[in-house]
């Protein structure tokens, strides 16, 4: 199989079984460069674990990944964010006893390999790096602070920051906004405004304004399949949507 | 976790100075050459403690059969001895002269050839860590690469250490079986066993001992280091910020293995001797207990726990052998249940804040007696030309008061 694509993510005849049972069955999805995508559905739909098999945590049963054209499917986790793919999990997962200077800084493209890491020098570039992210994400002032004492919204900051500081160019988001204030979530609709204008985002969402705000494309799932795709006005409108989802 | 926060930050140049004292001044000065030369026996361990910091204490790996590369070290080591010490002119009532003598009661009638290489002290040097390195590799190789950890590895390194007791046992003719290596004299011509030179190989141990500290502290201060720390507690997000996660435990791993064949190869000198009872389950979790004894997050708390730990066993051994085991036990559990990052661990959480209380109440005392003194330098309110009454409270000499009547004469 050697189709072209000119997609950012390509996936193709997915399916991914645990025990016989479908998570996902059969799904196809595309996603545009500097397009940010918003997965929408019930609980159990497979959002995450689309996710898991994009990022390689979960291994697909059957058919394939394409990301920037090539196939994702046989690889490692560290080779798929090497390649430029950035996962951000349901609960803030930083690293809790590191200042959040050393977790943007672990972060940096550099230094992967063991050698490499015994070697890594905190050059004013990665310096750089680390000021203008914590800017992009707000937590400049709190870059001395150790990682655990910050509050949920910031972590959650924290963690998007991690992912723009190994420059993805498919940036996946679970749930960025969960447990965060009105005030919090209007600052995220934002970030994530600004970061998706030369990067792809996937964002897993349940906030039906947050989506509104953020969403240039919209794709309902339920029960592993892809029941709708569109703008929000059409996916909102669909009484198919609306019979499993938004409610009547 | 306050004291594990602190015991994180690198051992300041104090404490790394304060050891390399302790080892290098003190500890020659005041011990007769027999107690000195158990004290090197000490730092061979604390070389695997070090490991273990390393291994366990940072990457939270627990490795139950670190004996296996302290015995290959020390055994390299030793097979380099027991060649020298078994030249045809000393073994010539042998049936055949010229081979170590439990092969000739093995009836070998000649030399092995995985004894050749040992005829040469830099292939043996190069041995002592490369040997142990390279089995540490491929054992956690396949283990990390299928994401085994945790206990289950634990127990494999146990069959380890059980496998390579039973080899080494086992194969009598070639490594010397359960007597294991003895009668070990010389290096390079030159006697291991006089008092000067245990005084030697003990400043050679205790400076290689510092110099692995210091390389360590520079170990936790990369990358490395931090990445160590970050994958003990968030695996995953390690592994998807792009690091192959199994790669870093696997060098921490070898590191340690590495470590742990200098020690055993410094133990062989010192001691004279190396056997399969330095190499299996027993000594392995020993080794560990030293580690956690001393703190596991501290390289030079470490070190004091195997100082302290080995210094009590030979006290114990010597007087109550029997209850030496379950002392052993209570040491375990106790550091398990109350104290978790060991005697560093109780030093950050205690003793330190202790002191600093103490120094804080020191200078509240002086501020103090420097406000009186400024008070009572001011002038007195009731009328006394002469200032015959004045009392006043001036510094006499550093950190003295005393108490003037009268202000002439006075500064």
């Amino acid at each position: 199989m050697s189709s072209s694509t000119d997609f950012v993510l390509a996936v193709e005849d997915l399916t991914v079984s645990f025990d016989g049972f479908k998570a996902i069955d059969n799904l196809n999805l595309y996603v545009d460069q500097n397009e940010l995508r918003v997965i929408i559905g019930p609980n159990g739909a497979g959002k995450t674990t689309l996710l898991d098999l994009i990022c390689g945590k979960t291994r697909a049963s059957a058919g394939s990944i394409k990301f920037k054209n090539e196939e994702m499917t046989e690889l490692p986790e560290y080779t798929r964010v090497r390649r430029g793919i950035g996962r951000k999990f349901q609960t803030p997962s930083i690293y809790e006893n590191l200042s959040v200077f050393q977790n943007l800084e672990v972060s940096f493209p550099a230094g992967r390999s063991v050698l490499g890491a015994v070697f890594f020098k905190c050059t004013d570039e990665v310096r750089k790096r680390v000021a203008d992210v914590a800017a992009e994400i707000g937590l400049t002032d709190s870059l001395g602070i150790e990682a655990g004492l910050l509050s949920h919204g910031q972590k959650q900051w924290l963690e998007i920051g991690m992912l723009l500081m190994q420059e993805p160019e498919l940036l996946m988001l679970d749930e960025p906004i969960a447990g965060m204030s009105a005030r919090e979530r209007d600052v995220t609709a934002e970030l994530l405004g600004r970061i998706s204008n030369n990067r792809s985002v996937i964002v897993i969402e349940h906030d039906m304004d947050f989506v509104k705000k953020i969403a240039h494309k919209v794709t309902v799932m339920h029960q592993g399949k892809i029941l709708a795709e569109g703008s929000m006005d059409k996916v909102q409108n669909d009484p198919a949507v609306i019979d499993v989802y938004l409610g009547h | 976790m306050n004291a594990s926060k602190s015991l994180l930050r690198q051992p300041g140049l104090v404490s790394i100075g304060l050891l390399a004292i302790v080892l290098l001044v003190v500890f020659p000065a005041l011990l007769d050459s027999f107690r000195l030369n158990l004290v090197g026996k000490y730092l061979s361990y604390a070389f695997v403690a070090i490991g273990l910091v390393i291994l366990w204490g940072w990457g939270g790996v627990l490795s139950l059969g670190q004996g296996v590369f302290f015995g290959l070290g020390g055994y390299a080591m030793g097979m380099f001895l027991k060649l020298e010490a078994s030249d045809p002119e000393t073994t010539k009532i042998q049936s055949t002269p010229g081979i170590p003598d439990f092969m000739d009661w093995n009836q070998i009638t000649s030399l092995p050839i995985l004894w050749e290489p040992f005829h040469s002290l830099t292939f043996t040097l190069v041995a002592v860590v490369a040997v142990p390195m390279i089995l540490a590799f491929l054992v956690s190789y396949a283990m990390f690469k299928r994401r085994v950890g945790g206990v289950y590895f634990a127990i494999i390194t146990q069959a380890v250490a059980l496998i390579m007791t039973t080899l080494i046992v086992g194969q009598q003719g070639y490594t010397g079986g359960i007597n294991g290596m003895t009668d070990l004299k010389t290096m390079m011509g030159w006697d291991t066993r006089t008092d000067s030179a245990k005084l030697i190989l003990y400043y050679v141990c205790a400076a290689m001992l510092l110099l692995c500290v210091i390389g360590g502290s520079w170990v936790q201060r990369s990358k490395f280091g931090t990445l160590l720390l970050a994958m003990r507690d968030k695996e995953d997000r390690v592994r998807f910020s792009g690091y192959d996660v199994a790669m870093f435990k696997v060098a921490a791993f070898c590191v340690a293995a590495g470590l742990a064949g200098v020690g055993g190869a410094l133990f062989t000198l010192q001691v004279g001797f190396m056997s399969p009872s330095f190499v299996g389950i027993v000594p392995s979790i020993e080794l560990v207990i030293l580690c956690a004894v001393g703190g596991r997050l501290s390289l030079v708390g470490a070190v004091y726990g195997a100082l302290l730990v080995n210094a009590s066993k030979t006290l114990f051994s010597e007087s109550f052998p029997d209850l030496w085991l379950f002392l052993m036990a209570a040491l375990f559990i106790g550091v398990t249940m109350a104290f978790p990052y060991g005697l560093a661990g109780l030093f950050e959480s205690h003793v330190k804040p202790w002191w600093n209380r103490r120094v804080q109440e020191r200078r509240t005392i002086r501020a103090r007696l420097r406000d009186d003194e400024l008070a009572a330098k001011s002038p007195p309110l009731e009328a006394d030309p002469t200032g015959a009454s004045a009392i006043a409270v001036q510094p006499d000499g550093p950190g003295s008061m005393v108490i003037r009547r009268g202000t002439s004469g006075t500064a």
